[in-house]
């Protein structure tokens, strides 16, 4: 168990290691950032000791050495545009797009695994068909479709939520939170749900599979013939066993979601990174779409893991392969 | 041991029909079959595959795959109608009135959930007992059913136990909340042959000790042969023969049934071949008129070719079969006239 966690960790870094030469070439290759941070009428001497001062004169190796030592202590450098320390300006929208990418998975998961639950079990009934339907509707309906239309029926038509923005805030440290007002509430709702949509019907169908299979098993059939409650069987024995796959795919999601909050947050002017990106790439401020890079990269790393570690939780059988309970007999 | 005639049954089935509706048409997997088994009996069901012996044990713990359902006929236990009970009503009889055991231990055992577990949630599902007591009748139930180490065992899961101990956790699990029934779907089929006997000792033990009967369904005249009190020989969805086990071995009544023995390879009597019987059971689609077997039986008369006989006494026991009517099978068929 402690050397598959190790043996994970190490696995981790070489991937960070590979996203960081990514992040890295950006600066190479995304032109001279010295145009992009000086007037036409700077003269070549101040833009060479701008040069030397940013470090941009060393060989690329000791470069991408220093790049890796700063990113690894949170420096980020500074933002071409603004000329803010990267690390802060990405930390104060973090919030935004985590409370975002939190509520889109929650209502992600509350809603779609217990729908998959009710129509595997119940494939023929009416509104198994009905759910399956406008589940085709949420995988193929591209997602700033689905927040416009949102924002249309209910910040246009109806006027009963805002369509744009966080509403109002509470800072809690350097956190700002959306929890805990009103209006922050309800800016809440359209984004999760437009981000949300899409993990929602794919949840759906995965658990529906999955139960269909389940259900067709020995051992389900077995507990039916120890009489156990349809509940025990259900949301018991079924429903654990299609547990795997959910959870890896939930991980896998849980990181598109907050990597792919862009699309959503320009939809409804969410003030969060994947909007930072976006102005970023707008103005070719590398500094920023580096880090951006690399944390989306770390927050995938972070998730795998994670996900790695549930398996163990949920499957007894790897839990003991290599461990000191050895399998007994055949 | 025998089947006392003077006490009522524990279970009566009676002209009990399942049928498959399909696109072809109604199949009729399970026809008429009627059979009672006493307390504490072992009622061995042999047959091929497709005889609709698994199918009338699935009918009789309610638990039929669809589009399959129960066409006619009754399953009483101990009096009481089971075959028309709502699910929920049926649940809380599976388990606690009738266990059951399937083929496949392998498969039987949820793999997610250790075997305690499994046992203590059928446990407290049928009887009012505390976690604690539960778990300690667990134990026991392990202890009895012969897992060595039971107290570390217990917590164990599936995949830690070979096949034979899983399958005297599956016998633990039907046991555990004291049915007076239980059908055992193929219990040893799908384990080595040197297990096969433990398991069914095991069995017949268990069930001698508590007063269970068993329905043992099976494709193994030799298992049935050391189990069994009474043997119902299955044959195209029908009963061809049920008696006494030692009577059906000995002295079979039925065609059907003396082929089957024949084909049993016997220690100490030295024979050059077994006996087979020539072609295969007919396909549900096309089941002949008159008696089933006919196409595959050398006893056979022009009435087996018209009238369909239903079980008759024949000694000891009974079957299904004119030769043992007091009108006979009817003329001799010459060949030709078969297979034109």
């Amino acid at each position: 168990m402690l050397a598959f966690i190790l043996r994970r960790l190490l696995q981790s870094i070489a991937v960070l290691l590979t996203v960081g030469v990514v992040a890295f070439s950006l600066f190479r290759y995304v032109g001279d950032p010295i145009n992009a941070m000086v007037g036409q009428d700077t003269s070549m001497e101040e833009r060479e000791t701008l040069r030397e001062k940013l470090g941009l004169n060393d060989p690329a190796p000791l470069q991408f050495l220093n790049f890796i030592v700063n990113a690894a202590q949170g420096k980020f450098g500074l933002s071409y545009r603004t000329s803010e320390p990267v690390g802060r300006l990405i930390l104060e929208r973090v919030p935004a797009t985590l409370e975002l990418s939190f509520c889109a998975a929650v209502f992600a998961l509350f809603v779609g695994v217990p729908m998959g639950v009710y129509t595997g079990l119940y494939p023929r009934h009416w509104s198994s068909r009905l759910f399956q339907a406008v589940s085709l509707i949420g995988i193929s309906l591209p997602t700033f479709l689905i927040g416009i239309l949102l924002i249309l029926v209910f910040a246009v038509w109806l006027r009963l939520l805002p369509s744009f923005g966080r509403g109002e805030t509470v800072q809690i440290g350097w956190w700002t939170t959306n929890f805990l007002t009103w209006s922050g509430l309800k800016a809440l709702i359209l984004p999760s749900i437009t981000l949300g949509l899409f993990q929602l019907t794919l949840l759906m169908r995965l658990v529906r599979s999955e139960m269909l299979e389940v259900m067709r098993t020995e051992y389900i059939k077995f507990a039916r013939a120890r009489g156990l409650t349809n509940r025990a069987i259900n949301f018991g024995h079924a429903l654990k066993n299609t547990l795997v796959p959910v959870i890896t795919v939930t991980g896998l999601q849980l990181g598109a979601l907050i990597a792919f909050a862009i699309v959503t947050e320009t939809v409804f002017a969410w003030p969060g990174v994947g909007q930072l990106f976006i102005q970023s790439v707008q103005f070719s401020d590398i500094p920023v779409m580096a880090a951006y890079l690399l944390l989306i990269g770390l927050l995938f790393v972070l998730i795998n893991l994670t996900v790695d570690l549930l398996y163990f939780v949920v499957d007894p059988r790897l839990r003991s392969q290599g461990g000191s309970a050895r399998v007994a007999g055949h | 041991m025998a089947s006392q005639t003077n006490n009522p049954p524990l279970l009566e089935v009676k002209n009990l029909r399942v049928e498959f509706p399909t696109r072809r048409g109604t199949l009729l997997a399970v026809d008429d079959v009627s059979f009672d088994i006493a307390p504490g009996e072992v009622l061995g069901v042999v047959g091929e595959s497709g005889a609709g012996k698994s199918l009338t044990g699935n009918a009789i713990i309610g638990l039929l795959e669809p589009p399959g359902r129960i066409a006619g006929g009754e399953i009483r236990l101990e009096g009481r109608r089971i075959d028309n009970l709502p699910y929920e009503e049926m649940r809380k009889i599976r388990g606690a009135r009738i266990g059951a055991i399937f083929q496949d231990p392998l498969t039987s055992l949820n793999p997610l959930y250790s075997v305690g577990r499994q046992l203590v949630e059928t446990i407290q599902t049928h009887l009012p007992l505390s976690a604690a007591e539960a778990r300690t009748r667990a134990l026991d139930l392990l202890k009895e059913v012969g897992i060595p180490g039971a107290e570390s065992r217990i917590d164990h899961y599936p995949h830690q136990f070979s096949g034979g101990m899983r399958q005297r956790v599956v016998i633990a699990l039907a046991l555990c909340a004291g049915p007076r029934l239980i059908v055992a779907d193929e219990p040893t089929t799908a384990l080595d042959v040197s297990i096969q006997a433990q398991i069914i000792a095991l069995l017949k033990r268990l069930c001698r000790e508590h007063g269970t009967a068993v329905m043992l369904v099976t494709h193994d005249m030799g298992v049935i042969a050391e189990t069994a009190d009474r043997v119902a020989v299955m044959y195209a969805g029908r009963i061809a023969e049920i008696g006494p086990v030692r009577d059906v071995v000995k002295h079979a009544k039925h065609p059907y049934t003396k082929g089957l023995m024949g084909s049993i390879p016997s220690l100490g009597v030295r024979t050059e071949r077994l006996t087979q019987i020539d072609g295969a059971m007919p396909r549900l689609t096309e089941i002949p008129t008159g008696c089933a077997f006919n196409p595959r039986c050398t006893e056979r008369g022009q009435r087996c070719l018209v009238e369909r006989p239903d079980l008759m006494a024949a000694g000891t026991s009974r079957a299904a079969c004119w030769l043992h009517d007091r009108g006979g099978v009817g003329a001799p068929i010459v060949k030709e006239m078969v297979d034109a």
